[in-house]
């Protein structure tokens, strides 16, 4: 229980944090201007430390993961996105992990039955509620790019058209937010009853999700339950964007908890797990070609060692080898 | 050695009765809470004194994993600090796994081992985080502040045996990282976790003591020169007594065309022997023009299990004899690591292979362009050309006394992507083939429980339980189509699937697939045959049938 509630009272408190500093110590600067410059800027330097970290490290031997038939035979059906052989067809692997997360979908469950016997089901619950957690922020991301330029960018208006497709709500509720909300449920859910999950999760894997939660609740309750005001937000997410420093208008607290949430997300990123966001496009048994027999993979700190040469071993054993008829170098 | 062998009911009770977290019990104690406890046959005996000393690794001395010192050498703690250190430098992929796991839990319940022991760590997720625990320390601020936030923990003697039980009880197969959706291969974390236990002296007798033989006779066995071609000769003997055909290897020979390596476990080892007998009636039958030599008398490579700079040590006599006898290109025989080392290890840590020639079949003439650089072909592509181009006389009636399934090794499945070939020269050597369950086959085979080293007697306990989920997908073959021949491309296979069907599914026997096309071919100028390679009777070829019709 305490891997859950620990991050659960961290996550709280984060959020406590903005709103006293903003209701009652009047701090909008600094959580309006110095906190979310600071934590982009972390954000920005941290990801990108952490990818060149990754990059500056050779690969050394070359290790795919070969989940379908390699080129051999003219006459043998090769598998081109398991097995990759051409650059392109690694980039396709690489991105159907990325986008539509191949792996996951290959999940079974094994079940262990009486009479000492082993069953395979197949289990997509994974890979569909990651599929959604994954891609309702996505689309929540993107949606949010109204509030950073003063034209709305046609993909936003196009994302806010079918993200809000089911207007029942005023304003219209958005499907994103209650695919998030609902996998975010799942996927905790997962963690605490699946007894193989709650065994290896950390609080570092809850945190994480109670955070994200945090903010979407933030946000939702912002749009359908205070109706912050937009206007003075979009202004001041307008002037941050071009670097200006002059302190926020009149913003209800609750958008100061949203962002503060935000910030501390932004700098944890670069810090946790979450990186798996930059990682997914360097694992080496996905991105790697299976063509190690026709083009030689050059490692780079090539060790070199020293190995029993022939000569070695003919000396050992020359009058054996000469006994049993074997040719010999030397007499 | 029965002593280390499980009891059947009991293991069957155990699996059926006793809770885990496999069958949704909820543990009551988190992972590093749970005691690592050593008993008669879930550990190696460990290398012997004599045998690190002439390897000249660090540590030797007599120990046991039950005893409660082990002896670690002096600021052992440093060893293993730096040594992850410089590990991390040197390899991206160790850097990266140990970076990215979100504990998402996919790879939980693929695991052989976890399958069958139940055991958490035996999670491959949990595996990993048993070195992550400790890379994560490099932060101490942050454990300081929110402790048991980020699941780290100190380097302790205790990690150490935990360490040595759990990266023993992984056999390298990849299982987990076809489902990983990162990627991650545990099989890289095992490989690193094992060079830096090897770094203290924490070792297993089973893997050093070929590595040595390797190194200084050419193979596993310690096999001397004169013995190794006395070996084959016997074989020749008997091929001869049941085929009426002299077949004449060649050893040692400069100016051959192709230079032939196999594990010496098929010079040696039954049922291995009858897989060579296959090889040498095959290459009798198309004239190739070979030789095997006695000093790269091992196509296996323990140092693969040891560490990287011994894997490459011991491999790089393949490429120096390919060279010295002027051969045109290397043919590898039926091995499932060595498949590995050969396919995705050697060309980068030994070649260019620039001497060698690009691989033709001097019988098809097909150019082996999937090998232009390493330039050694498998034995199931080059036997599966051989017979789609109808180059061999084969009578697959002569298996007819066979039902056969056929198990993909872990190493050539997800280290090299080989799963056509084998199935085509099986299904035109034998009339009855019958694949296992989907989920235990191709690329998401199930290893036999006793690969990466792990084939010692001493360990059956762990090797039956590892093994356990590939006897379960035999066994629901034999239930349904009575399958008696379990058919394998590997030398670890058919050396360790022996003692498991015994085991689970008795009256189920291990065959190599070149062994049934030594069975199969129909060879010129030979005696009627009545029995196969193991001397047991065909169905349908039994003696004076003919006479009678």
């Amino acid at each position: 229980m305490k891997k859950i509630l620990m991050p659960v009272v961290m996550v709280a408190v984060l959020a406590i944090i903005p709103y006293v500093g903003v209701e009652f110590l009047k701090l909008d600067y600094l959580f309006g201007v110095v906190i979310p410059y600071t934590a982009t800027a972390l954000f920005i330097a941290g990801f990108l430390y952490r990818i060149a970290d990754w990059l500056i490290r050779p690969v050394p031997f070359r290790i795919p993961t070969t989940a379908g038939q390699e080129k051999s035979l003219d006459w043998i059906k090769r598998n081109r996105f398991e097995s990759p052989y051409h650059a392109w067809e690694a980039v396709a692997r690489v991105l159907s992990e990325v986008l539509l997360f191949r792996s996951l979908f290959r999940n079974t469950r094994a079940e262990l039955h009486k009479d000492a016997s082993l069953a395979y089901a197949s289990d997509k619950w994974l890979w569909l509620g990651g599929l959604a957690f994954h891609w309702s922020l996505l689309v929540i991301v993107l949606r949010h790019t109204r509030f950073f330029f003063v034209m709305v960018p046609g993909f936003a208006d196009f994302l806010d058209h079918a993200d809000s497709f089911f207007d029942v709500t005023l304003p219209a509720f958005y499907i994103s937010d209650a695919l998030a909300l609902g996998a975010i449920t799942f996927l905790t859910a997962r963690r605490f009853f699946d007894a193989k999950v709650r065994m290896i999760s950390l609080p570092t894997d809850y945190f994480p999700l109670f955070l994200i939660g945090g903010i979407v609740l933030a946000g939702i309750l912002m749009r359908y339950v205070v109706r912050l005001n937009i206007m003075p937000v979009k202004d001041h997410m307008l002037q941050l964007m071009h670097f200006g420093f002059d302190p926020p208008g009149q913003i209800g607290t609750l958008f100061y908890v949203h962002l503060f949430l935000i910030s501390v997300l932004l700098v944890y990123f670069p810090l946790s797990k979450l990186m798996h966001m930059g990682a997914i496009f360097l694992s080496p048994t996905r991105n790697l070609c299976n063509n190690s027999r026709e083009k030689r993979h050059v490692n780079p700190w090539n060790s070199d060692i020293r190995f029993r040469t022939y000569s070695e071993y003919e000396d050992e054993f020359r009058e054996k080898m000469k006994k049993a008829g074997l040719p010999v170098e030397k007499q | 050695m029965a002593k280390y062998v499980p009891n059947l009911p009991e293991l069957k009770k155990e699996l059926d009765e006793k809770p885990s977290i496999l069958k949704g019990n909820h543990s009551q104690k988190e992972w590093w809470d749970l005691p690592v406890e050593f008993r008669e046959g879930n550990w190696c005996f460990p290398g012997k004194p004599e045998v690190i000393e002439e390897l000249g690794f660090p540590n030797p001395r007599k120990w046991a994993a039950t005893d409660e010192d082990w002896q670690l050498p002096e600021g052992w703690q440093k060893t293993i600090s730096d040594g992850l250190k410089s590990r991390l430098k040197k390899y991206r992929s160790l850097k990266l796994f140990l970076d990215t796991c979100v504990r998402c839990g996919a790879c939980a319940d693929k695991c052989h081992f976890f399958l069958g022991t139940g055991d958490p760590k035996n999670m491959p997720v949990l595996r990993a985080e048993l070195l992550r625990s400790v890379y994560r320390n490099d932060f101490p601020l942050v454990e300081k502040i929110l402790k048991g936030f980020s699941g780290s923990r100190k380097l302790t003697a205790q990690v150490i045996k935990e360490w040595h039980m759990y990266f023993n009880q992984c056999t390298e197969c990849r299982r987990c990282s076809v489902f990983c959706p990162f990627g991650i291969d545990t099989a890289e974390i095992t490989i690193l976790a094992r060079e830096l236990l090897n770094l203290i002296g924490v070792n297993n007798n089973w893997i050093l003591a070929p590595v040595a033989n390797c190194n200084r006779t050419g193979n596993h066995l310690g096999i001397e020169p004169h013995t190794f071609v006395q070996n084959i000769v016997s074989l020749v003997d008997d091929i001869e007594e049941l085929t009426g055909i002299t077949v004449e290897p060649t050893f040692n020979r400069k100016g051959a065309e192709v230079l032939f390596i196999t594990p010496s476990g098929d010079v040696f080892g039954d049922p291995g022997v009858y897989t060579m007998m296959g090889y040498l009636l095959l290459f009798h039958h198309i004239g190739l023009d070979y030789t095997i030599s006695t000093y790269a008398s091992e196509g296996g490579n323990f140092g693969f299990f040891t560490s990287n700079d011994m894997m490459k040590k011991l491999n790089a006599k393949m490429y120096h004899e390919a060279k010295r006898l002027g051969v045109k290109w290397l043919l590898g025989g039926e091995c499932g690591h060595m498949w590995r080392v050969v396919h995705q290890y050697m060309n980068t840590m030994n070649g260019p292979a620039d001497f060698l020639e690009l691989p033709v079949s001097p019988v098809t003439g097909t150019k082996f362009r999937n090998a232009a650089a390493t330039k050694m072909v498998h034995i199931a592509e080059f036997t599966a050309d051989l017979i789609h181009n109808g180059k061999l006389k084969l009578d697959p009636k002569r298996n007819d006394h066979l039902k056969t399934t056929f198990h993909d090794s872990c190493n050539v499945a997800r280290g090299m992507g080989m799963f056509e070939e084998p199935r085509s020269i099986l299904r035109n050597v034998c009339n009855s083939f019958h694949e296992m369950p989907e989920n235990t086959i191709r690329e998401q085979t199930f290893c036999c429980g006793s690969g990466s080293g792990l084939n010692a007697e001493e360990y059956m306990d762990i090797r039956m339980r590892g093994g356990f989920p590939r006897a379960h997908a035999v066994r629901s073959v034999r239930e349904k189509h009575k399958v008696d021949s379990l058919v394998t491309i590997c030398a670890i296979d058919r050396a360790s699937l022996t003692p498991l069907m015994r085991y689970w599914n008795p009256g189920v026997t291990v065959y190599g697939l070149h062994e049934l096309v030594g069975n199969a071919l129909v060879m010129e100028g030979e005696k009627k045959r009545t029995e196969d390679l193991r001397e047991n009777p065909m169905a349908g070829f039994e003696d004076g049938e003919d006479d009678e019709n």
